[in-house]
C-alpha cells in the first residue's frame, strides 16, 4: 500500500479543466438554485394551503387534504419522476395546442417546479399547525377591533405563528436542499450527478463523493448558523420555549 | 428532526371515519371514481399481468429492506443515543458527529459513496477479496442495506438521545435507592422508559424510511422501483407504471400506518 499523500489525488479536485472542481461547485451553485426557488415556492404553495385548510370550504379543505396526504405517503423519487415528465409534457401540449410550437422547459425550472411541489405539502402542514397555536383570543381581538381578514392575516396571524413555525420551517429548508439531490435521477446536473460523473469519468470514487458530502455538510452547517440567528430573533419575548 | 417536522413530511394518520359521508364528498368520490374509470378504461395497462409475479417480489423486497434496515437502524441507534447523553466526551463528540453528517447530507449520496466507493475500493485489498463475505460484497445489496441502516439510525439516534435525556431523574434516582447495579437500572428502568418515549415517533420514521428505500434502485438493488422502471423501458409507456407505483406507495404507508395505530392501542400508556 502507498502512503495517503500519493493515494489521494488531489489535483482532480483543481478548479481549472483538468480538474473537476469547477465543475462540482457549478453543480453545487444549481442545487443551492433549486433548493432556494423550490422552496420558495413551496412556501407559497404552503401558505394557501394553510389557509385553505383552516378557513377554506369542504371541498377545498378536502382537495387539500387529498394533495398532503398523497405528497406525505408517496417517496418523493417517485413524485419528482411523474411531476418532472406530466410537468414537462403537459407544458409542451398547452403550448402545441394553444399554436406555440414545443417549448423547451430548463431543467431549472422543471427542477424548481417538482420541489416546490413536494415542499408545498410539507410547509402546508407545518404554517398549517403554528397557525393553530395562535391563541384565537388575539385573532378574535384583531376582528373585534374592525380588521379585514386579510389585515387580520397580515397583522396578528402571520406575525404571531413565525415563531411557531420557524423550527419547522428550518427543517423543511434542510430537507430541501437535500432533496434536491434525488433530481440526479432525472438527470439534471446539480451536485450528486456531476460528482457521481466525474467519479465516473476519473474512476477516484471516494475522493469526489467525499468532497461533494463536505460540500452538502458546509451547506448544512452554514444554514444551521443562520438558522440560529433567525430563531433568536423571533423568539424574543416568548415564554416558555427557552430551549 | 423535531417530532413536528416528521409528522409534516410524513403522514402518520388516516381519515377518520365518524362524519365521513358529508353530501359534498360524495359528489368528490363520484367524481374521482370517475376519473379512476377514465384511467382504466382509457390508458394502457395490459401489461399489468405479464409483470405482476414481478412486481410482487418488487414489493417484497422494498419490504424486507424496510423492515431490516430499520430493526438494524435502530439498534444501532440505542448506543448511538445513549452516549449523547451519558458517554464520555470522545464518544458523545463522535456520535453527535456521525448524526451531524449523516443528517446533512442526501441519502443518495451517501448510497453511491458507499456503493461506488467502497465498491471500488475493496476490490484492491486481496484480504477482502479471499475473505468470506466476498461473495456478498460484490452484490449491490449490502450496500443499500448499509446506506439505510446508517441513516435511519442517524435519525433515530437523536430521536433516542432526546428519549434517554427525557426519563425523570427520580425514576432512576429510585432505582439506585433500591440498591439495583447501574446496569440493572439501565436494563429494567432507563432502556425501557426510553423506548417507551421514543415509539410514538418510530411510525414517521418507519414512513419516511419507506419513502427513502426506492434510492435503493438507482444501485442496481431490484425493489418494486425498479421494476416499475423497467416496464416502462420495455413497453415505452410514460405514465401508467408510474400512477401504479404511486398507488403501491400509498398503500403500503396506508398499511404501515393502520399496523401503527393497531400497536399502539395494544401498548398500555399512562399519562403520556
Amino acid at each position: 500500500m502507498a502512503d495517503a499523500g500519493s493515494l489521494i489525488n488531489w489535483s482532480l479536485l483543481a478548479l481549472d479543466p483538468p480538474g473537476w472542481g469547477g465543475v462540482l461547485l457549478t453543480g453545487f451553485a444549481n442545487s443551492i438554485k433549486i433548493a432556494i426557488g423550490g422552496y420558495a415556492l413551496g412556501l407559497t404553495l404552503g401558505t394557501g394551503g394553510a389557509l385553505g385548510k383552516l378557513y377554506g370550504g369542504p371541498v377545498l379543505k378536502d382537495l387539500l387534504e387529498v394533495y398532503t396526504t398523497v405528497v406525505r405517503a408517496v417517496p418523493e423519487l417517485v413524485l419528482i419522476l411523474i411531476l418532472y415528465y406530466a410537468g414537462t409534457d403537459l407544458l409542451n401540449r398547452l403550448s402545441l395546442a394553444l399554436g406555440y410550437g414545443s417549448v423547451d422547459i430548463s431543467g431549472l425550472a422543471a427542477g424548481i417546479f417538482v420541489i416546490g411541489v413536494v415542499q408545498g405539502a410539507y410547509s402546508t402542514e407545518v404554517l398549517r399547525g403554528a397557525i393553530r397555536a395562535v391563541p384565537t383570543g388575539q385573532i378574535e381581538a384583531a376582528r373585534a377591533y374592525g380588521m379585514s381578514p386579510g389585515q387580520i392575516l397580515r397583522r396578528v396571524t402571520l406575525p404571531a405563528m413565525l415563531p411557531h413555525a420557524i423550527p419547522g420551517l428550518s427543517n423543511l429548508w434542510l430537507i430541501a436542499t437535500k432533496d434536491t439531490a434525488l433530481l440526479a435521477v432525472v438527470g439534471f446536473s446539480e451536485l450528486t450527478l456531476v460528482t457521481r460523473q466525474a467519479a465516473g469519468a476519473t474512476k477516484s470514487y471516494l475522493l469526489f463523493f467525499c468532497a461533494a458530502g463536505v460540500l452538502y455538510l458546509l451547506l448544512t452547517l452554514f444554514s444551521n448558523m443562520v438558522i440560529g440567528v433567525i430563531e433568536r430573533r423571533y423568539r424574543r419575548g416568548l415564554a416558555g420555549h427557552a430551549s | 428532526m423535531s417530532d413536528e417536522t416528521v409528522s409534516a413530511t410524513a403522514i402518520t394518520e388516516l381519515p377518520s371515519r365518524e362524519g365521513f359521508f358529508k353530501p359534498h364528498r360524495i359528489v368528490l368520490i363520484v367524481i374521482a371514481l370517475l376519473v379512476v374509470f377514465c384511467a382504466v378504461w382509457f390508458m394502457r395497462w395490459d401489461w399489468v399481468p405479464r409483470y405482476a409475479g414481478r412486481l410482487a417480489y418488487g414489493v417484497g423486497v422494498t419490504l424486507l429492506m424496510l423492515v431490516s434496515t430499520s430493526v438494524l437502524g435502530f439498534l444501532l441507534a440505542l448506543p448511538i443515543g445513549l452516549v449523547q447523553v451519558t458517554g464520555p466526551w470522545p464518544l458523545r463528540m463522535l456520535a453527535r458527529g456521525f448524526c451531524t453528517t449523516i443528517r446533512g447530507t442526501p441519502l443518495l449520496l451517501q448510497l453511491w459513496l458507499l456503493y461506488y466507493g467502497l465498491g471500488s475500493l475493496f476490490p484492491q485489498f486481496p484480504e477482502i477479496r479471499n475473505s468470506f463475505l466476498w461473495p456478498y460484497l460484490r452484490e449491490a445489496w449490502p450496500y443499500g442495506v448499509a446506506a439505510l441502516t446508517i441513516s435511519f439510525a442517524a435519525y433515530e439516534g437523536e430521536v433516542m438521545r432526546g428519549a434517554f435525556a427525557g426519563v425523570p431523574r427520580g425514576e432512576l434516582e429510585a432505582a439506585r435507592a433500591f440498591g439495583m447495579s447501574r446496569l440493572t437500572v439501565f436494563r429494567r428502568i432507563w432502556l425501557p422508559r426510553a423506548v417507551h418515549r421514543a415509539l410514538p415517533t418510530l411510525n414517521g420514521e418507519m414512513v419516511l424510511q419507506l419513502k427513502a428505500t426506492p434510492l435503493v434502485a438507482t444501485i442496481t438493488v431490484i425493489d418494486v422501483y425498479a421494476i416499475i422502471s423497467k416496464v416502462r423501458q420495455e413497453t415505452y409507456i410514460t405514465y401508467e407504471p408510474l400512477l401504479l407505483l404511486a398507488l403501491i406507495y400509498l398503500c403500503l404507508t396506508a398499511v404501515l400506518v393502520v399496523a401503527f395505530r393497531w400497536f399502539e392501542n395494544r401498548i398500555p400508556t399512562r399519562g403520556a
